[in-house]
């Protein structure tokens, strides 16, 4: 399956099939982020129960620091 | 105290989080200053480098609210996308509008600022928009329902302090909701002025960043802020075209 995480075309793994997978494949479960799917917000919770397509526009975004 | 919302804080110190020279001693700047709101930037996290340590996951966020900031928007829709993607977190419902009009001064987007805030409000966030030192786009943003105004003291990250403090205490004169002098502050005395001049609070970053001593830095800006609200609070006295003697002129023994 070809996503595109961040801006960048990703291939990732036939396994993945949910959020929570994708952010155990990049070893990024247990980081404080939001992640954001075609437009679409995320809460923690929907990690479990959101499915990832061909083609998904993913975000992944997290706190840096800023004034 | 001051009120933001339904939220309380006893320190008057907002301070970001950004360019310090290392995370040890942005830690020990942070507790020293004692302030209790602290500012983030929402960036796209470097999934491929995700083992890079994040000053956030160094902190214990149950001692402090994070105040999430829209850096980066350049229209309303823009910044109410990262309000957004800020709050899903779980970690915060304060949002700074940070709407930028202009790369070379950093200086805000009225319109779109205006915007972002009634959008916000609407969506139930507590909404603290950064703006110019305008009287009136102060005005308009508190008519919209925003929690506090953020009037810029100078350009952000500048450092030339107040630049024009009768605009900014007719902000604060007409204000009902609190006034926040953000960006622009470059010394202690800067932020001491801004709490004479009736600020509720002042958020800065760079001057504790770009100190040469950070930590001592961010002491000398709460003794400032500290300083300045009780000189607003005890009523400065009435400056004098000439001397007035402290001493008495009676019972001296000259002449």
């Amino acid at each position: 399956m070809d996503v595109i995480v961040n801006g960048e075309w990703t291939q990732l793994p036939k396994n993945i099939g949910f959020v929570s997978e994708l952010l155990k494949h990049f070893q990024i479960d247990n980081k404080v982020l939001v992640i954001e799917i075609n437009g679409e917000i995320l809460t923690s919770l929907e990690h479990q129960t959101t499915r990832i397509s061909d083609k998904d526009k993913i975000e992944i975004v997290h706190f840096v620091g800023g004034g | 105290m001051l009120k933001i919302g339904s939220l309380f804080f006893k320190s008057r110190l907002l301070l970001g989080t950004g360019k310090y020279p290392s995370f040890e001693i942005q830690k020990e700047a942070v507790v020293v200053s004692e302030a209790e709101i602290l500012t983030f930037a929402v960036r796209r996290m470097n999934i491929f480098e995700s083992s890079q340590p994040n000053f956030l996951e160094q902190l214990d966020t149950n001692q402090f609210k994070l105040l999430p900031n829209t850096a980066g928007a350049k229209t309303a829709e823009e910044a109410v996308r990262i309000a957004k993607l800020a709050k899903a977190s779980g970690l915060c419902d304060m949002i700074k509008v940070e709407v930028i009009g202009c790369n070379r001064t950093l200086l805000p987007d009225p319109i779109e600022t205006l915007k972002a805030t009634e959008e916000l409000v609407k969506e139930g966030f507590i909404v603290l928009p950064y703006t110019s030192d305008d009287v009136v786009l102060a005005r308009k943003l508190q008519e919209a329902g925003c929690h506090a105004v953020m009037p810029g003291a100078s350009p952000i990250g500048s450092g030339q302090g107040i630049i024009n403090p009768v605009n900014l205490s007719f902000i604060i004169e007409q204000a009902r909701v609190p006034v926040i002098v953000d960006a622009g502050i470059g010394s202690p005395a800067d932020a001491a002025l801004a709490m004479e001049l009736g600020a509720d609070g002042v958020l800065l970053n760079t001057a504790v960043s770009a100190a040469k001593d950070p930590v001592k830095m961010a002491k000398a800006m709460k003794l400032a802020i500290e300083a300045g609200r009780l000189g607003y609070e005890a009523g400065r006295m009435e400056k004098k075209r000439y001397a007035a003697a402290s001493s008495p002129k009676e019972g001296m023994s000259i002449g």
